[in-house]
């Protein structure tokens, strides 16, 4: 079996289960941030009519973290996070992230950061890139509002389809300022944004085994730009030291590998010790081209941050590219770290200070500018180059702009020149 | 018969649908007002009630691709739009088979604005080219959540028999 094929046959009490199978998975984690506010409404809906009350079946397995509109935006905004604050405290919901300094942050790194995810689990919610948790050795995946309304019931995930998995082998040491962003660029620009619709992106390969989970993190995070269901890299060692040494995780863990026979839909082999920094460019994230092709190309706004690249390594290379220099004039620079926690960490380590002397603002962890709900909208006919995940049409608010993808050394060495640069020519 | 009122591309995804800034709307009563809002000509048809109830967006492959937001799917059974397209990203179509968005799997539709099409169980007929196209078939796992009247009443039924148990 798979791992996915592994994890799905224990959270159904099964010896084995391949591709196609239909099943009713029991769920170890359920994830909401803001739209929580929707799944509330459904849940309640789904009691209608019966004389049962709306309780969630295990109010330790369902976490709310706001991200998406933080600080709120808007009344309409305040008054959604206010309802799902009343209902989850009258559920009992402990995993609960407010705007704040100290515990909050974007969903897909305070959940890793506190330990709430662990190999083996399934783990569902109610935002697209919620694969980002394969990182850890988890089968993880995005639902709509109603799904989740289902599972808050249930406790389980009704019809689930047991996907086909593609195994990725990944070889080769990245060159210098190239990494996981770029990988995982260049993988979508090969498969295309369909290439792995309905389908499990599983890492292997000697690249993975030395990528620190951060990496991992950015790579399960884009499989879904993919298509993917869900990306996953199998637990190891590393896996371990991060839930130990970075998530304060003491209890045991029971980290689940694909069997030597696993049943492959196909294989993908990737050497990245060629790799250039890889750039998607608008206004799908497949359509990737290697930095020669669109370098001085003219860009207004850089963003840094995100739930695909706001963590402490990627503030580490903007600032170690920042420090002592200035952002070119005429281009605005937005840093958001990933959560409060990074934020802090970066503060001690005097990143804030050298990318605000060099002329960045930086915002409060959340999801930003990323969605174009609020902050860092674009002008008519502005370009912004962002290590965010996403470049469709309007993204960042407006459909008269354009969005560039890139690694963050990428966006560092770019907001020096306010054109696309490589930063090993910078 | 129904006609084809909008037709798009590949790859088109929920935010084009449903564009992230409307994402405070929640409410099946109230996104309707913003499908396709950038998409201005098409949203202002819809708002005004030029387009009838049963009409046809045609896709191409990968429609609503992106987000999990369910908006993107409410938005357009506001409207009553029934969806062809060649294929459709997993959440999307997941989300449109729990809220009851009537959407068709046809790999090699082929069809231009203001074609009228006859939608039967195992094809789409292009009554205005003359041509006609298979529907793939959801499978029986999504087919009973359909049937139910969507997810909700779905998780009711099987709450209540849990309950009775």
């Amino acid at each position: 079996m798979t791992v996915v094929e592994k994890i799905l046959a224990r959270a159904t009490g099964r010896p084995s289960v391949k591709a196609g199978d239909v099943l009713e998975p029991k769920v170890d984690l359920a994830m909401s941030h803001e739209n929580a506010a929707l799944v509330i409404n459904q849940f309640r809906e789904i009691y209608q009519g019966t004389p049962l009350p709306p309780r969630i079946w295990d109010a330790r397995r369902v976490a709310v973290i706001f991200d998406h509109r933080v600080p709120a935006e808007s009344p309409k905004t305040a008054s959604n996070q206010k309802k799902v604050r009343e209902f989850i405290g009258a559920q009992g919901v402990g995993k609960f992230h407010d705007i704040r300094g100290d515990v909050g942050g974007i969903c897909h790194q305070v959940l890793p950061e506190n330990g709430y995810v662990r190999p083996g689990y399934v783990v569902v919610g109610t935002d697209s890139h919620t694969t980002s948790h394969g990182a850890l050795g988890a089968f993880a995946f995005g639902i709509g509002a109603t799904e989740m309304a289902s599972v808050w019931a249930l406790g389980t995930v009704l019809n689930v389809e047991v996907p086909p998995t593609i195994k990725v082998i990944v070889k080769g040491r990245f060159r210098k300022f190239v990494g996981a962003k770029d990988l995982i660029l260049h993988i979508i620009g090969r498969i295309s944004a369909q290439g792995a619709n309905f389908k499990v992106l599983e890492f292997h390969g000697e690249t993975i085994r030395r990528l620190p989970t951060s990496g991992r993190l950015v790579l399960c995070n884009m499989s879904v730009e993919a298509g993917a269901t869900a990306g996953i890299v199998p637990a190891d060692e590393e896996t371990a030291r991060y839930l130990r040494e970075e998530a304060g995780v003491t209890d045991p863990l029971e980290p689940v590998l694909p069997d030597a026979g696993a049943n492959y839909e196909s294989v993908l082999e990737v050497n990245v010790s060629r790799l250039e920094p890889q750039i998607a460019c608008p206004h799908t994230v497949d359509n990737v081209k290697p930095i020669g092709q669109v370098a001085g190309t003219r860009v207004n706004q850089i963003v840094i941050g995100s739930c695909t690249n706001g963590r402490l390594d990627d503030l580490a290379v903007a600032a170690k590219i920042l420090k002592g220099r200035k952002v070119a004039p005429g281009t605005r620079m937005l840093i958001f770290p990933a959560s409060a926690k990074i934020f802090r960490q970066a503060l001690g380590k005097g990143y804030i200070g050298a990318f605000m002397q060099a002329g960045a603002v930086v915002m409060n962890s959340g999801c930003g500018p990323c969605l174009g709900i609020h902050q860092g909208a674009l002008g008519d006919g502005e370009t912004a180059l962002s290590t965010t995940n996403r470049n469709f049409k309007g993204r960042m608010g407006n459909p008269q702009a354009a969005v560039y993808l890139c690694s963050p050394a990428v966006a560092a060495a770019s907001a020096l020149t306010g054109v696309i640069t490589d930063p090993r020519k910078s | 018969m129904p006609n084809v009122v909008f037709k798009v591309g590949d790859d088109v995804s929920t935010d084009v649908i449903y564009p992230g800034r409307y994402m405070a709307t929640v409410l099946p009563t109230e996104t309707p007002q913003f499908a396709f809002a950038d998409e201005t000509a098409f949203n202002a048809k819809l708002k005004a009630r030029q387009v009838p109830p049963g009409s046809v967006l045609v896709g191409g492959r990968n429609f609503g691709c992106g987000s999990s937001r369910e908006q993107a799917v409410s938005c357009l059974k506001g409207h009553e739009l029934i969806i062809v397209a060649r294929s459709f990203a997993r959440i999307f179509l997941q989300n449109a088979i729990n809220l009851g968005l009537r959407m068709i799997v046809c790999p090699e539709i082929e069809a231009a604005e203001g074609d009228e099409l006859e939608l039967t169980a195992g094809a789409v007929v292009n009554k205005t080219t003359g041509r006609q196209f298979s529907v793939e078939p959801m499978p029986q796992s999504r087919q009973v959540i359909i049937d139910a009247g969507g997810l909700i009443p779905y998780t009711r039924k099987r709450l209540l028999a849990q309950a009775a148990a």
